[in-house]
């Protein structure tokens, strides 16, 4: 039994002695996130934050010390995250090959897929992006057609995938093909390839938030070595499937987007306080009040769901639940944060909005609640899955 | 510590609704009620729990009990909502061992033994006006000789009519809250019972002058805090057993009833909505268990938590009673099926230690806005 108490106190020194002080700021938007990378551009403090956190392996702090992570228990990483809470410091480092594909590599990867990638995951050398909607492949995703043919030792990849995030500044994807068209789930793979491989061609897609965070992505006779199969041939689903839990738990920790608290601290700008020293507008107060208590329920669902995935307890379509409660909390969030500022946050290209931040971050949560599964789709995996009614 | 039930809690879980599914299911509060019963509970059972070890579950094993905390009371509560059981384990085994933990030696050797037992019932007089505001609290209690003498009246007090020892909250001096000990059969206390809507009583006491010994003040302003969190947390678990009771009712119907051919829990229309209140009730659970883990380590972030955990079970099981009702659809409307009593449960403990807007408010000042 680790003494955590002991843990728990060399980890606050450390983090104390180690996190600057610009990374114990709260992140103003999602430009202020470290996504890592070949083409990453990163403050000096950053930068520093980043390696000194990954030296440690505490980056992905749970993942083996042998692939670049910190071999921490569940019980010691939960305190590790606490205390990087109780300081304000700021996540060294966010990226899908942490928080997607780095558990499928552990999971179904064989050891030199594992050496190879997980360590440049752990030190933000490589940014993964996902390869898996297509334009006739939405929430129907195991329809998908992008054809990977064997030939020799290589696989020859053709066709289109949508709603690739970040394609367009990522440095490799891991990306759903058809193998097969015999069976629909047991017809596709998982592969992996470098986007700088000839053939290979980005268009970022401009959204009603006026970014871009994802891309068309075309594959033109793509050429992928046969050993970035992960997993059997024709088993890719499972790999797949596996992947999207994670995937829906990462979206889902956007409910956790700062707290209801912070709602109501906008709103005091806008509005003011009555003479009791309340948000001097009764009704925007009550909205934001209830919103708190969804938030704060949400924080402990979410926290009781990991725990118990951790202690292989858990459903795994609780994943699905949880990314339809997160999303849709955050999108309140948003519509509340945009009544709380009121005229002021309107602004779509100010340099007192920050480039029209508060509006365009209200925009791009709309995708919440759609990308990773729509809400519709998750809510028929928790009916089917977790509640058994019929219809599976 | 993480966020589900070790295995000894799992363990009381067990215990708790193996008896209460043989003792004292739904049917056994309908039978109570179609009988007229005038008590609004059944002695004999809560002597069972005592004889389960059940009642003394936050007593303090100094004192007789088994020393444990909110979490393990929690988990008898919520089978005690799923089971519509009439009992005082709330009023009596959560608010009052926590309002008599720092009584006099005398005061508790008398009554813990009795609440281990079964053989007493305690319950909380707080609420004054129709809506749950302790801030407002008027009842006084002015130092008299050694002791005081209390002037106030109250409602809502469950199990008032029958109940043997009342913890009443009262103001000392026009000053601080303070809870005190006192005998309802004593002179000064008049006591009238009301049914409520879902057949439980509660009464209405009027104090006039009653005159109590020093010692009949079990605790001040802390112990009033910590008596309030007992009942709203245990309250939100109670809560949490309704929903959850309802709505596994209402999923067995959903599986079983044939429309146009099919089980009707095949619709889209029906399996999004009882997906989506899964996820609430599942929040609301989770909320209310990180309360409990906090309160019984002491830890300060307790307040907001029981704050979010009654807000949150009670908007959760609100919406659970409704769905059932309407999902069940003809049937749910009469009273021959059960699954209404579990609605008129939901708005009596809605109510109890302050409903969803009373602690969305307090949540709301507690941020700062």
């Amino acid at each position: 039994m680790v003494d955590l108490s002991a843990f728990r106190q060399e980890a606050r020194a450390w983090l104390e002695a180690n996190c600057p002080p610009a990374m114990r700021q709260p992140l103003r938007s999602e430009k202020d996130v470290v996504w890592g990378g070949r083409n990453a551009v990163l403050t000096d403090d950053q930068r520093l934050w980043l390696d000194r956190m990954a030296s440690r392996g505490w980056t992905v702090p749970e993942w083996p010390v042998a692939y670049g992570g910190g071999g921490l228990s569940p019980e010691e990483a939960k305190v590790l995250k606490e205390e990087m809470r109780a300081l304000g410091c700021r996540s060294p480092l966010d990226s899908f090959g942490i928080s997607m594909l780095g558990p499928a590599l552990l999971k179904f990867g064989n050891e030199d897929q594992k050496r190879e990638h997980l360590p440049k995951i752990a030190r933000g050398e490589i940014r993964w992006c996902q390869g898996y909607s297509e334009p006739g492949a939405g929430s129907d995703l195991a329809g998908l057609q992008t054809r990977a043919v064997l030939d020799g030792d290589r696989f020859i990849v053709n066709g289109q995938k949508v709603w690739t995030s970040y394609a367009d500044q990522a440095d490799w994807i891991f990306c759903l093909v058809r193998t097969s068209t015999e069976s629909k789930q047991g017809g596709i793979s998982f592969l992996l390839f470098d986007m700088a491989s000839p053939g290979v061609s980005t268009k970022p897609i401009l959204l009603i938030s006026g970014s871009s965070p994802f891309c068309e992505t075309f594959f033109d006779d793509v050429s992928v070595p046969k050993e970035n199969l992960v997993g059997e041939l024709n088993r890719g689903w499972d790999v797949a499937k596996y992947l999207l839990g994670h995937e829906r738990e990462m979206i889902s920790g956007m409910g956790l987007g700062g707290s209801g608290a912070s709602i109501g601290r906008r709103a005091l700008q806008t509005v003011g306080v009555d003479d009791q020293g309340r948000l001097d507008d009764p009704l925007l107060r009550a909205r934001i009040a209830h919103h708190e208590v969804r938030a704060e329920a949400f924080s402990a669902m979410l926290e009781g769901f990991i725990d118990e995935l951790k202690a292989g307890r858990g459903h795994p379509a609780g994943a699905s639940m949880v990314k339809y409660h997160g999303t849709e909390l955050n999108k309140a969030r948003h519509e509340l944060l945009m009544s709380a500022g009121g005229s002021d946050v309107l602004e779509w290209e100010s340099e007192a909005t920050r480039g029209g931040a508060p509006a365009r971050d209200w925009l791009r949560t709309k995708g919440n609640s759609i990308e990773g599964g729509t809400s519709e789709i998750q809510l028929g995996i928790v009916a089917k899955h977790l509640l058994r009614l019929p219809g599976a | 510590m993480p966020l589900y039930l070790t295995d000894e809690q799992a363990m009381v879980a067990d215990t708790a609704r193996g008896f209460l599914a043989d003792n004292a299911p739904v049917a056994h509060a309908r039978a109570l009620r179609d009988a007229g019963d005038s008590a609004g509970l059944s002695r004999p059972l809560w002597r069972q729990l005592g004889e389960l070890g059940l009642n003394g579950i936050m007593i303090p094993e100094a004192d007789g009990g088994l020393g444990l905390g909110h979490v393990e009371a929690g988990v008898v509560l919520e089978e005690i909502g799923r089971n519509l059981t009439p009992s005082p384990f709330l009023q009596t085994a959560v608010a009052g061992a926590t309002a008599l933990r720092g009584a006099a030696p005398e005061l508790r050797e008398r009554w813990f033994p009795r609440m281990v037992a079964g053989e007493a019932v305690v319950s909380l007089a707080l609420d004054e006006g129709a809506r749950h505001r302790p801030d407002a609290i008027a009842c006084r209690a002015e130092r008299s000789g050694n002791g005081f003498r209390l002037t106030g009246a109250k409602r809502f007090v469950a199990h008032g009519h029958v109940v043997d020892l009342l913890i009443v909250v009262a103001r000392v001096d026009d000053a601080g809250l303070a809870l005190f000990a006192v005998d309802p059969g004593q002179p000064g206390v008049t006591r009238a019972a009301e049914r409520l809507v879902d057949s439980s009583f509660a009464a209405t006491i009027a104090l006039d002058g009653v005159e109590v010994d020093g010692d009949a003040m079990v605790g001040g302003a802390d112990a009033v805090g910590a008596t309030l969190a007992a009942v709203r947390t245990g309250a939100a678990a109670e809560l949490n057993g309704v929903a959850a009771g309802a709505t596994a009712m209402t999923l067995d119907y959903l599986r079983t009833r044939k429309q146009f051919g099919q089980e009707i829990g095949r619709f889209q229309a029906l399996q999004h909505r009882a997906a989506h209140l899964h996820s609430e009730l599942t929040a609301a659970r989770a909320a209310t268990l990180k309360a409990q883990q906090l309160l019984d380590a002491g830890d300060a972030r307790a307040e907001r938590a029981v704050a979010v955990a009654k807000a949150a079970a009670t908007l959760a099981t609100t919406l659970a009673v409704q769905e059932a009702v309407q999902m069940h659809g003809g049937i749910g409307m009469t009273d021959e099926h059960d699954i209404g009593l579990f609605m008129k449960r939901a708005r009596v403990l809605a109510e109890l230690g302050g409903d969803a807007d009373f602690h969305a408010d307090a949540l709301a000042r507690l941020s700062g806005y």
